[in-house]
């Protein structure tokens, strides 16, 4: 649902947050680095000695919520394009390089960033620094190679949406969440335009945004930063500044005032499933504290085995066979707070939503004790700890949150903050699950 | 920069702790991070699952977790929450697993629960029930998923009347015939001393380490109990069956039998492979099937290393309109690499990528105590960490054209669609 869309098929494992993670006196989170080019390109490094590789990303702060109008997954397809090769280095070049010093890549498009990453032993670290400085500018396309690729989005597009009901659930609930902003069209586009996307779309897309100014670069792993700051100056610092970084410009949403319901019947659902999605502040939206209240209440309501909507919907009432909660924080603008549940056998979805509904209500009146948001923080704090054993996790984590405007201190701060949250602070962030900014989705079987 | 890496020897990291009762591990001890990482697993997984009681090891890897000891499923798992730690067990055709990773500061803790779950799991009716509708709402999902129910059709032609036809998540009708006693008895059977393996990564020392898997498995009983699984080849080489489903897209999975992880020429075939289909960016499938045709997203093939049955399979997925020209394509490589064989330059480059992106299997606490329990249950010593690029270099042209004639033989496939394939001949019914 919110996952990014790569370039090439992979495992995406969902990352959690690093940062301070038990306290100052028992251990001091990641050690990060920071500092800006001349030509305005961010630098965040993250050392990690453990072993002689690295994790070398750039991140640009643009995603599908930037495509133009009618040019819907335009951010995705440059992304397989860049792939293309160079005035310097002609197509599929670089990554034969990287494939011969051993190494992994990919790159992944989200709602607010695109990012391009490889990982590889740390004495290649300068190699792929300049292949990646090169194709920021160099990129060179013909129709060529943009036809066959545009098929292989539309068969990515197949494989991810048009043979699966519940993405298409998705789509449509995304849309109907987002009746204004691009927040509401998938990541990867819709069909009827990624086929008319043109060498010259993506070619005006590219300069409009991959430029040093709107470009952050994370290296993790085992590099300090003085060396990484010696190769960026001899690599991406080449690259002449553009002037100003370009400006996001995305209508806001305006303020929901209707319940929706989405349903989608289709004879390939055979799980009938609930899902329901809120409009809710993001990390970058909300106001002080508030974004780390709906962390823990979500963490509260439906984080695993012992939240409040599994106790009540599958352990007592059996009504759902799980159920479940999460808060998707890391957005440029007003995000989302997802509950799911599926039901059991031979309860609707009319009966399971009226369930949830009332296990809200139930929280919502009796509130949070003091037990169950220290047991909350607790649990997402020790996540941040846990972030610290993978520096390709450490560095996605980095690099969406500066994508999102973040900083640096931010992030290694956001485990501070989540013990900061009151019980008032959760009783408050209740009035953001209001049905008025929600829309519920049901994915039904449809009898043939 | 561009220095040679240091030789520093991996295996000399690893410990062989013998516990006082006889429990073996193997132990990376580091405190960069405060967190510890355990890994271990029995012989014998899904394979054991009786007759018609298919997903009985799924079910038992899930319940052992939902309540041990005196403590309820709703105490346990609040149990690990409150101290943060994850634990959970899988089953997989021939192994039983666990995993647990825990903050430094719990470790004692981690453990407690770990025998817990281990020796004295409760099998409570209640999470029984629950666990089984959690499975069954799982498997009816996954009855109508394109690439599932192409990885089910291939497997029921592949291995028939045996238990790899079986899926290791279970099957739907069959969970339901699984009884406590039957949970009783397979755990019973598989959890035993003498085909356990351990691997631990993390802020722990040897003594320690010691202390805690004697509390955790020294009480298991000395001998597995396993039913034999019979060796069996892939069949059904030369057939092509289409189960017909309303997609736009053709989900096909394609193999044949492949080499066994302790044949003297795996390295070989996984260096064949790699050039076939293993690396997502330059292997042939990728460049033919995808960066030349644009026919799909995703295509690749790869060997698989199950006990009774090694195979070469793959999968790939194209409108339904190009099927029949995608599945052309991945047929002419595989005969074309049989016939030629790999050039020096492919192999050249493959080996470089096979011996550089192994150190990637070392950057976190949990991919290396994965490595070193995977090393163990397929029998090496820790000396292979050392080994292994060097027999990867050894691989000369005239071994890879060899191995590849064994591997991919007369490219004959079986070939199992989901979809509405055009283009091609469906030459045998499902």
């Amino acid at each position: 649902m919110v996952n990014p869309v790569s370039a090439f098929p992979s495992s995406a494992a969902k990352e959690q947050p690093p940062g301070n993670g038990e306290g100052r006196d028992r251990h001091s989170g990641p050690r990060v680095d920071h500092f800006t080019l001349d030509n305005g390109m961010k630098v965040v490094v993250i050392p990690d000695h453990r072993a002689p590789v690295v994790t070398h990303m750039v991140w640009y702060r643009n995603g599908s919520a930037d495509d133009p109008r009618g040019k819907s997954g335009i951010a995705h397809f440059l992304e397989h394009l860049m792939f293309k090769g160079t005035h310097v280095h002609k197509q599929g070049e670089f990554s034969h390089v990287v494939a011969e010093l051993g190494g992994q890549e990919n790159a992944f498009t989200s709602y607010d960033y695109t990012a391009y990453f490889q990982r590889v032993a740390r004495e290649h670290l300068r190699t792929v620094m300049e292949f990646e400085a090169d194709r920021m500018t160099g990129l060179t396309l013909t129709d060529e190679i943009v036809a066959p690729e545009r098929d292989v989005v539309l068969e990515e597009r197949r494989m991810r949406s048009d043979t699966d009901p519940a993405s298409q659930l998705d789509e449509a609930m995304n849309a109907a969440l987002y009746t204004h902003h691009s927040y509401g069209v998938p990541v990867i586009g819709w069909g009827h335009e990624i086929e008319t996307l043109s060498r010259q779309d993506a070619l005006d897309y590219y300069r409009r945004f991959y430029t040093p100014e709107n470009a952050i670069l994370v290296v993790a792993g085992d590099v300090e930063a003085p060396e990484v700051e010696l190769l960026a100056r001899e690599t991406y610092g080449k690259t002449p500044a553009r002037g100003e970084a370009p400006v996001r410009d995305r209508p806001r949403e305006p303020q929901p005032r209707a319940q929706r319901l989405v349903k989608l019947a289709d004879p390939k659902v055979e799980q009938p499933a609930f899902e329901r999605i809120y409009l809710v502040p993001s990390a970058r939206t909300a106001k002080k504290g508030e974004s780390e209240a709906l962390d823990v209440l979500a963490h509260h309501l439906g984080g695993g085995q012992t939240s409040l909507f599994y106790r009540r919907l599958v352990l007592e009432q059996k009504k759902a066979v799980m159920a479940g909660a999460y808060y998707f924080a890391d957005a440029l603008d007003d995000s989302r707070f997802f509950v799911f549940a599926m039901p059991a056998e031979g309860v609707s979805l009319e009966e399971l939503e009226s369930a949830i509904d009332e296990v809200l209500s139930e929280a919502a009146r009796e509130g949070v004790s003091a037990a169950d948001v220290a047991r909350a923080a607790t649990r997402l704090v020790a996540d941040a700890v846990y972030a610290q054993d993978n520096q390709a996790s450490l560095a996605r984590w980095f690099g969406a949150a500066l994508s999102n405007g973040e900083t640096v201190e931010d992030v290694l701060g956001w485990s501070g903050r989540i013990e900061a949250v009151s019980v008032e602070d959760v009783a408050k962030a209740f009035q953001w699950l209001d049905r008025k900014r929600a829309v519920s989705g049901y994915l039904l079987k449809e009898e043939v | 920069m561009n220095v040679p890496v240091p030789a520093v020897s991996r295996a000399e990291r690893v410990q062989h702790v013998v516990s006082p009762g006889g429990v073996k591990a193997w132990l990376v001890e580091d405190y960069a991070v405060p967190l510890a990482a355990v890994e271990f697993s029995f012989a014998g997984g899904a394979s054991q699952d009786p007759p018609g009681k298919a997903g009985a090891g799924a079910l038992l890897a899930a319940l052992l977790d939902e309540g041990a000891g005196d403590l309820d499923a709703e105490a346990f798992h609040r149990a690990l929450d409150d101290h943060a730690i994850r634990l959970s067990f899988n089953v997989e055709r021939d192994e039983f697993g666990g995993r647990l990773q825990t903050l430094s500061r719990h470790i004692d803790k981690a453990f407690e629960l770990l025998a817990l779950a281990v020796n004295a799991p409760r099998l409570d009716a209640a999470p029984l029930e629950r666990v089984r509708g959690q499975v069954n709402a799982m498997l009816k999902r996954e009855s109508k998923e394109p690439d599932a129910m192409a990885a089910q059709a291939w497997r029921r032609a592949a291995w028939p009347d045996h238990p790899y036809a079986r899926s290791p998540r279970g099957e739907l009708g069959e969970i339901d015939a699984v009884t406590r006693d039957d949970l009783v008895e397979l755990r019973r059977r598989i959890l035993a001393r003498d085909t356990l393996k351990i691997a631990v990564v993390g802020a722990i020392d040897a003594a320690r380490l010691a202390a805690h898997v004697d509390a955790v498995f020294a009480g298991l009983p000395a001998r597995a109990d396993l039913a034999p699984v019979p060796a069996i080849e892939v069949h059904g080489l030369g057939r092509r069956i289409v189960v017909d489903f309303d997609v736009p897209q053709a989900n096909i999975r394609f193999g044949r039998p492949g080499i066994a992880r302790a044949d003297k020429d795996y390295i070989a075939a996984m260096v064949v492979n790699h050039i076939l289909g293993g690396g997502s960016f330059t292997s042939r499938l990728f460049q033919e099937v995808r960066e030349k045709r644009g026919l799909t997203y995703s295509v690749y093939s790869s060997l698989t290393t199950a006990e009774s049955s090694p195979s070469l399979i793959g999968a790939t997925s194209t409108k339904n309109e190009r099927a029949g020209e995608s599945l052309g394509v991945i047929e002419a490589e595989c005969a074309r690499l049989a016939a030629e064989g790999p050039t020096a330059d492919e192999l050249e480059k493959a080996k470089k990528f096979l011996t550089g992106s192994y150190a990637l299997r070392f950057d976190t606490s949990t991919k290396i105590a994965g490595h070193l329990l995977h090393l163990q249950r397929e029998g090496f010593d820790a000396g292979y960490l050392d080994r292994r690029n060097s027999e990867v270099e050894a691989v000369t042209l005239e071994d890879a054209n060899r191995v590849a004639k064994r591997l991919i033989g007369d490219a004959r496939l079986l070939v199992a669609i989901v979809g509405r394939p055009e283009g091609l001949v469906e030459n045998d019914a499902a």
